[in-house]
């Protein structure tokens, strides 16, 4: 079964290509197709899974050889299949909240004339996700990793009629761009220190690498993974990223996509492990962005740039775990994994709303939402307890395992990184609860369309409803994973233990406060910030349009200046210089080649006066040659 | 008579044949310049041959001769049919080709 490990990635491959060659005739039963697709993708993974786990822990790392693909003098690169503990908890992430959201979205879509091409795009950016993962070298990574961006970038834009959401994809594609440019770069180096790309081949030389080769490595993939995983200073292109339909936030933007980042620092351990340096500018980035994630939710009132902003900061987290070293690895993962279903749970959950709700996101129009849909309010209760890491809920068990690991160390750096995340625990909580509340408590601030009330009723007048069951049934099976993955995942040595093979075996030292200690503070912190949540947003009425706020605030809602600092470093920069580069090629490349036709013009049209038809001009010219050659002769003989 | 006599005359002949070539329109003059030029030419290669004693300059004369004899031959036809089609003899009138 594991040799036929590839098949995970041809179905939804081959689905995509024929929804995308049929057109129009696929459009009655392209989503099936898709969905089914995704389904048989995972129903594969699940047997390859089972397969593994039959294998002894050692002989678990599997390499797939698949052909030949880049032989190139020294250069040569074999595409194969790396099928070990670490890609086949991402293959069975992938496909199973994937074809949940393919599930979901049969119904979100339904009204859509282009369902089919949603769909086609869906099953392309599986395929694509599962090439990255499932990749056994930096190269055939990269391809994965640019099929994701090319995915993340036509289902984006997927309502490109709108121009701003067409704007948001071309942002998100930019950016991406110079994450992948370190990518590009750092394997590369790679070639060119260790003369292979592979991962094994990697791995087995990254010992040998001198410290700033390794550094430079490490910060070039970092700053790949920056810009896939949107952490800082690569972050911005996130929130608008919201504008794609709300099932591609939740599989692209929540669960899969951005954690490609974290997977390549996973990935890359060796690399890592050779640059101590690479590692500690790792879990500052990881640190800083979990704290400006968290800070940013906290300010939005459009509920999915809310979330956009808590993705942000929970992949900090898992940055900042991974940026710790081996110890932090597993919980990177763990946390990757329950997060991908949580924060999968959040956005459909916020999907329904914005469905029963016109397609509006702004949570100062919602309010006590709880009573039209009881099921989406459970859920989204349950995935909302998940995230803000309420024990039992998933939540708690990977976040608290990341909170515990930052304290680990020596210096100020656990002190730093704890701290961080502590706080960050707290803020989570706040704005977590935050949209909690005034999505589904508090007094109602919309009208039933129903409603006799007079037209100068500021309120907008809405009929909330419950989705249909084929957008619930995904919900609450996400929302089943919120509550059990974290235990289930953390039984025995459970997910540590699964992924050993890969992260290798750590022992882990103690952090440097005690763990009952930290636990308690974290849960207190926590209830603290769903305490000032309910006093200020679920006991007090919320007006409907934003007080202005504390400069803070405001700083929060422009997702402190991010763009504007994009703009000033980078965008204007290059729009000078580019326009300097059309001047430059006009006024001096041009201005060469048409300079020289014109001068070759001119000199004609002088000359051509002594072409005047008389011969005895010529005849005199003819004369005067003759005497003039004559007089030199003379002249040099002498 | 020293062959300078000789050269000098030879000198004098080529100039007026050339101004006559320069400013004169009338084909068949300008025609008569250019013979002009050549024979005072042979006058000059006769005359050196003549000092040196040797036959050199006097055949390059009868050539000299039979060419500009080949050479009267086409000229006065080509004056001949440009007179024909231009009713003109005039060498500044066929200038269609200028510019």
């Amino acid at each position: 079964m594991i040799d036929l490990a590839w098949l995970v990635v041809a179905i939804p491959l081959a689905s995509s290509a024929l929804l995308l060659l049929l057109g129009r005739r696929s459009d009655a039963w392209g989503h099936l197709l898709a969905t089914l697709a995704a389904v048989a993708s995972f129903v594969v993974g699940l047997l390859v899974v089972l397969e593994v786990l039959g294998q002894s822990p050692e002989e678990r790392i599997n390499d797939v050889h698949l052909f030949s693909w880049i032989p190139a003098g020294e250069l040569s690169i074999d595409a194969g299949l790396r099928v070990d503990p670490l890609s086949l908890t991402f293959v069975m992430l992938i496909t199973f909240v994937g074809s949940l959201i393919h599930v979901y979205s049969i119904g979100y879509m339904t009204h859509d004339p282009a369902r089919r091409r949603f769909f086609a795009y869906l099953n392309l950016f599986v395929a694509a996700m599962l090439v990255l993962v499932l990749a056994d070298s930096y190269a055939l990574l990269f391809v994965g990793w640019e099929g994701v961006g090319l995915a993340s970038y036509l289902l984006i834009g997927f309502w490109n009629h709108n121009t701003d959401y067409a704007v948001a994809a071309k942002k998100a594609f930019v950016m991406n761009r110079v994450g992948d440019m370190g990518l590009i770069v750092a394997m590369g180096l790679m070639f060119a220190s260790l003369g292979t790309v592979s991962f094994s081949g990697v791995d087995a030389a990254a010992s040998g690498l001198s410290t700033p080769m390794a550094t430079a490595i490490g910060l070039l993939l970092l700053l790949g993974a920056c810009g896939k995983s949107a952490q800082f200073p690569l972050q911005a292109w996130l929130g608008d990223a919201m504008a794609g339909p709300t099932p591609v936030s939740a599989l692209i933007h929540a669960a899969t996509m951005v954690t490609a980042g974290v997977y390549l620092i996973v990935r890359a351990d060796s690399i890592f492990s050779a640059a101590p340096t690479a590692q500690l500018v790792t879990a500052c980035v990881g640190a800083f962005t979990l704290l400006l994630g968290a800070a940013i939710a906290c300010g939005k009132d459009d509920i999915k740039k809310s979330l956009a902003g808590s993705t942000m900061s929970q992949i900090g987290y898992m940055v900042l775990a991974a940026g710790l070293g081996p110890i932090g690895y597993a919980y990177a993962i763990f946390h990757l994994v329950t997060h991908g279903f949580f924060k999968a749970g959040l956005f459909l959950g916020a999907g329904s709303v914005m469905h029963a709700n016109g397609d509006s996101t702004d949570m100062r129009t919602y309010g006590g939402l709880r009573k039209v849909m009881l099921v989406t309010w459970a859920t989204f209760a349950v995935c909302w307890l998940a995230i803000i890491g309420v024990p039992p809920f998933a939540g708690f068990y990977s976040k608290d395992k990341i909170i515990e690991t930052a304290f680990v160390g020596e210096g100020w750096q656990p002190w730093v990184f704890g701290g961080a995340a502590l706080v960050g625990a707290a803020v989570t909580a706040f704005y977590m609860s935050r949209m909690f509340f005034m999505t589904f408590h508090g007094k109602a601030r919309w009208v039933d369309e129903a409603s006799k009330l007079g037209a100068d009723d500021p309120r907008p007048r809405r009929h909330p409803h419950e989705s249909p069951l084929v957008m619930t049934l995904p919900v609450v099976v996400l929302a089943i994973g919120a509550v059990s993955l974290g235990f289930l995942l953390s039984l025995g040595d459970g997910i540590t233990g699964w992924l050993e093979p890969v992260t290798g075996h750590v022992d882990h030292p103690e952090p440097v406060l005690p763990v009952p200690v930290i636990l308690t503070a974290t849960l207190v912190l926590v209830a603290a910030g769903v305490a000032l949540a309910w006093r200020q947003y679920g006991m007090n009425t919320v007006p409907l349009t934003a007080p202005a706020g504390s400069p803070l605030t405001r700083a929060a809602r422009r997702d402190f200046f991010a763009d504007d600092v994009n703009e000033a470093l980078a965008m204007r920069p290059g729009q000078h210089l580019t326009r300097t580069l059309v001047y430059a090629d006009t006024a001096v490349v041009d201005g060469a080649v048409t300079g020289a036709a014109a001068g070759t013009v001119a000199s004609g049209r002088v000359l051509r006066k002594l072409q005047n038809g008389y011969v005895r001009s010529y005849a005199a010219m003819i004369l005067a040659g003759v005497v003039i050659a004559g007089a030199v002769l003379h002249l040099v003989r002498l | 008579m020293s062959l300078m006599h000789y050269l000098v005359l030879s000198g004098i002949l080529f100039t007026i044949g050339a101004v006559t070539v320069l400013v004169r329109r009338n084909a068949i003059l300008a025609f008569m310049g250019v013979e002009l030029m050549l024979n005072s030419c042979n006058l000059a290669l006769v005359a050196f041959s003549r000092v040196h004693g040797t036959l050199t300059g006097q055949v390059m004369a009868f050539y000299v001769m039979v060419v500009a004899a080949a050479e009267v031959v086409v000229g006065l036809a080509i004056i001949v049919s440009i007179y024909r089609a231009r009713r003109t003899v005039s060498v500044d009138e066929p200038s269609l080709l200028r510019n």
